[in-house]
């Protein structure tokens, strides 16, 4: 075994490194939690103090149930998350099958064209996608926020996906070519699998912005049926008064649904299929 | 009746041109071996008559039927690769189905084809395990069962052994010879290993360039080499080349010796100084410089010959090659 790794001070600075990022990244959402359940006076009397018996209070969350369309709210973002992430990844793994697999002319520029995305921020045509969203009739629709936030994911999911395509055996995609599998079943069926790692990491980095995103729905989806969560909860922001009770409760509720899908795919992120597939 | 019929067959990848013009045949129940150094294109070759690529030109015939423009599952074929490529996510039973399950075989001709092969390849105690799960060897033979059990009119075989250990090459290797003959089916084996190529082959097909450089039994081409790169691609050690002029003054040809050929002779025509021996016990294989020409002598047997000293080899006249400036005997 590698020595580095089994001497005791190694260990402990290594993990000391790792407990200490852990902190960091985990404050906000302590504070964010804690302060969810106490007075108002509370919270800005001792921000970091843990609730008890006086200052506990779930005044939050009753306002934010109370509010009627809380769980529209987190419907729509669901769907809009779902969605989007659905179609990244389809339609990336699709693009990136064909620039990995097929070689045809133009193949290299059309790579460097779907990936010079990545570059420019979608934000800078709000406007013109706004004025198209109106043309087509698809302001404050679910479908709306959909194909922008599949446009915006795109470019990296194909960038990432065709380096992962590139590493799949071509023996076994011959295999399959020979005992007569469709060229769709080889896609789904062999290659979808074994570069599920490299799906689930372009999940995760496209999750977050999509479900966190005040921007678009704020822009293309303002109606009360198509709001999404990160919008709603701007209701309890106001220019003078903040019912922070309900804002800190509002996210804590916005932070379990992106912990559950994030759980679900960093499993997949766990190797293990390809061994045995070659050599 | 002939397995198959390449005629003309041309290959190019833009403007490099990987076959040219190549012509063969398999007859039925044939075992051919295309053999050739890297990027010869002997597998592109074997990917043509696949199917997995097309071919630029030319005819590819299975069975006597035209098939260049016939999908791979269609052809009749099957095929084993070099890196198993077995599928990660089915069982060994449902990697050995598959085919048969897509061609839409009834349930019992399934059934009764694996239990077939797993019993002629040994593999009834891992038909429910996943690919992961086994050997190097024992992935082999799932991929060799795979073959089998579509009962192709022509096997593809493309480097099978390279991923294996010695012990076990030679192992599968004649495993794969005693295949051959329970099956008597018409296979190509696709090898860079020039050993795999003699000990299998009953007839050997050598590429270099893209070219066929000589077709033929193992020992018709062993004796009767049809130029200077088929004689020193067979056989191991290689051949040894050096200018003729060193024993015949002013003689312009290459001379070529086999390694087994050459033997101590104190009144031998070669002078040699030795620069390194290998004892390998049942042989001794000395290298040894003559004049500025390094050369290989295979001896029988054990001998105490050191590096450095200087001695003489000799050869039986019948047993030289010569070969004029463009590799072709003379």
């Amino acid at each position: 075994m590698n020595k580095a790794r089994t001497n005791p001070a190694n260990t402990i600075a290594m993990h000391g490194a790792l407990i200490a990022y852990t902190l960091i990244a985990l404050f906000p959402v302590f504070v964010i939690l804690v302060n969810s359940f106490k007075t108002r006076k509370a919270i800005f009397r001792e921000p970091l103090a843990l609730p008890d018996a006086d200052s506990f209070s779930l005044s939050g969350y009753q306002t934010v149930l109370k509010q009627g369309d809380f769980f529209l709210y987190f419907q729509n973002s669901m769907i809009v998350t779902l969605a989007s992430l659905f179609f990244i990844l389809l339609f990336g793994a699709m693009a990136a099958y064909a620039l990995s697999e097929y070689r045809f002319r133009g193949g290299k520029f059309l790579g460097l064209y779907l990936a010079l995305g990545i570059m420019i921020p979608i934000r800078i045509g709000t406007v013109a996608i706004l004025e198209m969203m109106v043309a087509t009739g698809l302001v404050n629709t679910h479908w709306a926020l959909i194909l922008v936030y599949t446009a915006q994911g795109l470019p990296l999911a194909v960038f990432i996906l065709t380096e992962f395509m590139r590493q799949v055996s071509d023996d076994l995609k011959n295999a399959g070519r020979i005992d007569g599998l469709s060229e769709y079943t080889i896609f789904f069926r062999l290659v979808l699998p074994l570069v599920r790692p490299a799906m689930a990491t372009v999940a995760v980095f496209n999750m977050i912005p999509i479900w966190n995103d005040l921007w678009f729905p704020l822009i293309l989806a303002p109606a009360e049926a198509t709001k999404t969560l990160t919008l709603g909860s701007q209701v309890f922001i106001g220019q003078f008064v903040t019912d922070w009770n309900a804002v800190l409760s509002a996210l804590s509720f916005a932070i379990l649904p992106v912990l559950v899908l994030y759980v679900i795919f960093s499993r997949q992120l766990i190797r293990g299929i390809t061994s045995g597939a070659v050599k | 009746m002939t397995a198959l019929t390449l005629t003309h067959v041309s290959k190019s990848f833009g403007a490099v041109d990987v076959l040219k013009d190549i012509s063969l045949s398999v007859e039925e129940g044939e075992f051919v071996v295309f053999v050739g150094p890297s990027g010869c294109g002997k597998s592109t070759l074997l990917r043509v008559i696949a199917g997995l690529e097309d071919a630029t030109a030319g005819e590819v015939r299975i069975g006597g039927d035209l098939v260049n423009r016939t999908p791979p599952s269609k052809r009749g074929i099957a095929m084993v690769f070099q890196s198993y490529a077995l599928y990660p996510h089915l069982n060994v039973r449902k990697n050995m189905t598959l085919a048969l399950r897509q061609e839409g075989q009834p349930k019992e001709v399934i059934e009764e084809r694996v239990a077939n092969a797993s019993r002629m390849l040994n593999l009834d105690p891992y038909l429910d395990r996943y690919p992961s799960e086994l050997s190097g060897g024992q992935r082999q033979r799932v991929a060799i069962g795979r073959a089998i059990v579509r009962q192709p009119k022509l096997f593809l075989f493309d480097e099978p052994l390279s991923n294996l250990d010695a012990a076990l090459r030679m192992n599968t290797r004649i495993e794969i010879a005693n295949l051959h003959r329970q099956l008597s089916a018409s296979m190509i084996y696709v090898t860079h290993d020039q050993t795999e190529a003699m000990t299998l082959a009953d007839k050997i097909v050598v590429l270099r360039d893209g070219r066929v450089e000589q077709i033929g039994t193992p020992m018709e081409l062993y004796n009767n080499p049809a130029n200077q790169f088929v004689a020193g691609f067979l056989g191991s050690p290689s051949m040894n080349f050096f200018p003729a002029g060193l024993v015949n003054e002013g003689d312009a040809r290459t001379m070529g010796i086999r390694p087994e050929d050459l033997f101590l002779s104190d009144t031998g025509p070669l002078g040699a100084r030795v620069v390194h021996v290998e004892h390998l016990g049942g042989d001794t294989n000395v290298i040894a410089d003559v004049q500025s020409h390094q050369i290989t002598a295979r001896l029988f047997g054990q001998h105490g010959i050191e590096t450095g000293q200087a001695l003489r080899l000799g050869f039986k006249p019948d047993k030289i090659y010569h070969f004029d400036a463009g590799g072709l005997p003379a």
